[in-house]
């Protein structure tokens, strides 16, 4: 009986002390379920999204899906050939655009700009700000650069490019300072301690520890960029485009302004085409996000 | 050769190392190769002060002659052809909703992050929470069309809504959002001292107490910011409305209805034919450059109160 009652002694006096009792208040628990609410809502959300659409393109998961064009006689056949290899060429043609430029501002930012000077600060507010500008504004960026540029025809793929290369490139140079940043002062210094210039030590020391980084925060602002139609409308880019693109002048169409044109349209044949073609889009940017991942995971060195 | 020569020791002429010893400048050798690069790296930066610049420009000038064309009291007016009011309430009506939204789930997911989950945890549900934000626009705008206004809006709740709804745009974009409260304000409660939670701990506090009345308060500007971020991405999130929010202009308070937001406009006056130079398509423009300053005003408070109110620890 002693020993029950120095257990119970012991039992509530650790309870006291470590504050068990205090966390299981009615209020206390109220508010855990309410954080595990917001926390998991999200997810609901999204596992319901997916189902929904799904279901609702299940009927078109067919190989017509992928390899026909759109088809406004038969809505049942509709396809999203043009779509994809639009987006595909797209991407390609954004990397190439905004990823060396990219990578040269945030090197430029980390490696060689003296944060103290005022322009430098400036230009790094503006970096900031430019992240939150909203992509429909790049869009009408975009179309005074190719009046500029001195392009006529509207919808072609270098005019999409440009529109997605302005959207990501803060993204691209952002991520790019942060992989820098987290290379050790140590590298730099060994490198510059055996006479190598800022920029021998930059291009064969810093920016190589920095790649997965690099790499992973690219890869993030092209899989931004890949689901991302608004500054494609302004470019006069159209859903129906009958034929693959073939160069950079060559009129295009994306997937998501597939999806978004198809979504408009009240048949229900161009509603399961545009949940399957949203599936596929799905498909595309969560692989993307997955090789992020990967690379991050399992080439990123800690030091 | 000067090559051979060993550059004279002195302290670094600045070079963005922060905390570094000072080096000897290696970098003053004569290399016009180097010299060459270093200016193209300086190029590549200034480029992005040119986007600003070039937004400004191109924005302005058919802005310009839009109001050549339309007087300034037609523009800021209630009703007619080139009224923008109706787009402004109804980007606040579609905004004021999202947030009602992604402000108390975005900070109850931070809250758990931050202060409830172990680092193990956090790792695992952090990339989750953030999953939503991957989501493409064009995706959320269908979902909203084909899921929650019928589904949940009409035969769950049985609300009188229209097919486009200021309500399911709002919600859905609400959730788009959520990521962006919830990693900034996360940002803001990890960066308050463990020391004031211990000390909240040991005044007998829970853990409850101590989230709500010390770290909520100690991160409040960092939370200010991530809410005046997720305001701004709300503002210019186009595609959402685009399909769901309604294609006519309506100057209401009800959000069962459909009413077109800035947005929204742009898109459909470009998928639209409109002439290049014509007036409604300089419209697009005025109606660009004003979202442009509405969200780069917002961007720059959201960068005072972090600069300003930020508490040193």
């Amino acid at each position: 009986m002693n020993s029950a009652v120095l257990t119970a002694t012991r039992e509530v006096t650790t309870a006291n002390v470590t504050g068990r009792s205090r966390e299981r208040t009615p209020g206390s628990l109220l508010f855990l379920g309410l954080l595990w609410f917001s926390l998991f809502f999200g997810v609901m959300v999204l596992v319901v999204l997916i189902v929904d659409t799904v279901l609702s393109g299940a009927p078109r998961f067919d190989s017509a899906l992928v390899t026909r064009y759109d088809s406004t006689l038969f809505p049942e056949r509709t396809g999203f050939r043009a779509g994809i290899l639009g987006t595909v060429w797209l991407m390609l043609t954004t990397a190439v655009l905004a990823v060396p430029l990219g990578i040269a501002a945030a090197v430029h930012l980390e490696e060689f700009a003296d944060p103290r000077r005022s322009w430098n600060r400036f230009i790094e507010v503006n970096l900031q700000n430019l992240a939150a500008v909203p992509a429909i504004v790049y869009g009408l960026l975009a179309v005074a650069v190719m009046a500029v540029l001195g392009f006529q025809r509207k919808g072609i793929v270098l005019g999409g490019a440009v529109a997605l290369a302005l959207l990501i490139l803060p993204v691209i140079i952002i991520t790019t300072r942060e992989a820098l940043r987290a290379v050790p002062e140590e590298i730099r210094s060994g490198s510059l301690a055996l006479g190598a210039t800022r920029w021998q030590t930059t291009w064969k020391q810093t920016l190589p520890s920095a790649v997965p980084g690099i790499a992973t925060g690219t890869i993030l602002g092209l899989s931004r960029a890949i689901g991302e139609a608004a500054p494609l409308l302004l470019l006069g880019i159209a859903g129906a485009v009958r034929f693959d693109p073939a160069g950079l002048t060559s009129p295009v169409t994306a997937l998501p302004i597939q999806i978004y044109f198809m979504t408009s349209q009240s048949q229900e044949s161009y509603q399961q085409a545009a949940s399957a073609a949203i599936v596929v889009l799905l498909v595309m940017v969560l692989a993307l996000n997955a090789l992020a991942i990967f690379i991050r995971n399992k080439f990123q060195r800690r030091w | 050769m000067t090559d051979t020569q060993t550059a004279p020791a002195g302290p670094s002429s600045g070079t963005g190392l922060q905390g570094s010893a000072p080096t000897p400048d290696l970098g003053r050798r004569l290399r016009p190769g180097e010299t060459a690069i270093r200016g193209g790296l300086l190029l590549a930066a200034l480029l992005s002060v040119g986007i600003t610049v070039g937004i400004v420009v191109a924005l302005v000038e058919p802005v310009l002659s839009f109001f050549r064309q339309v007087d300034v009291g037609e523009f800021f007016a209630v009703e007619g052809d080139f009224a923008v009011l109706p787009l402004v309430s109804g980007t606040l009506m579609v905004t004021l909703i999202a947030l009602l939204v992604a402000v108390p789930l975005g900070l109850g997911a931070a809250m758990y992050l931050s202060e409830y989950a172990s680092p193990r945890t956090r790792r695992a549900l952090k990339p989750t929470v953030e999953l939503l934000a991957g989501v493409p626009s064009v995706v959320y705008g269908f979902f909203a069309l084909a899921f929650v206004t019928p589904a949940l809006l009409q035969d769950l709740l049985r609300l009188d809504v229209g097919f486009t709804n200021a309500l399911a745009a709002g919600l859905v974009l609400g959730v788009m959002i959520v990521p962006t409260v919830a990693s900034l304000s996360e940002d803001a409660f990890s960066a308050v001292p463990q020391a004031m939670r211990d000390g909240s701990l040991a005044m007998g506090a829970n853990r409850m107490q101590t989230t709500l009345r010390v770290v909520l308060p100690a991160a409040l500007s960092g939370v200010a910011a991530a809410v005046v971020l997720g305001m701004s991405r709300a503002i210019g999130e186009t595609m959402i409305v685009a399909l769901a929010a309604g294609a006519q202009r309506n100057l209401s308070l009800d959000p069962r209805e459909g009413m077109q937001t800035m947005t929204g406009f742009i898109a459909q006056t470009a998928a639209g034919e409109n002439p290049v130079g014509s007036v409604s398509y300089n419209m697009l423009f005025a109606v660009g450059l004003l979202l442009f300053v509405i969200t780069f005003a917002i961007n720059m408070v959201s960068t005072t109160i972090v600069r300003r109110y930020r508490q040193a620890y």
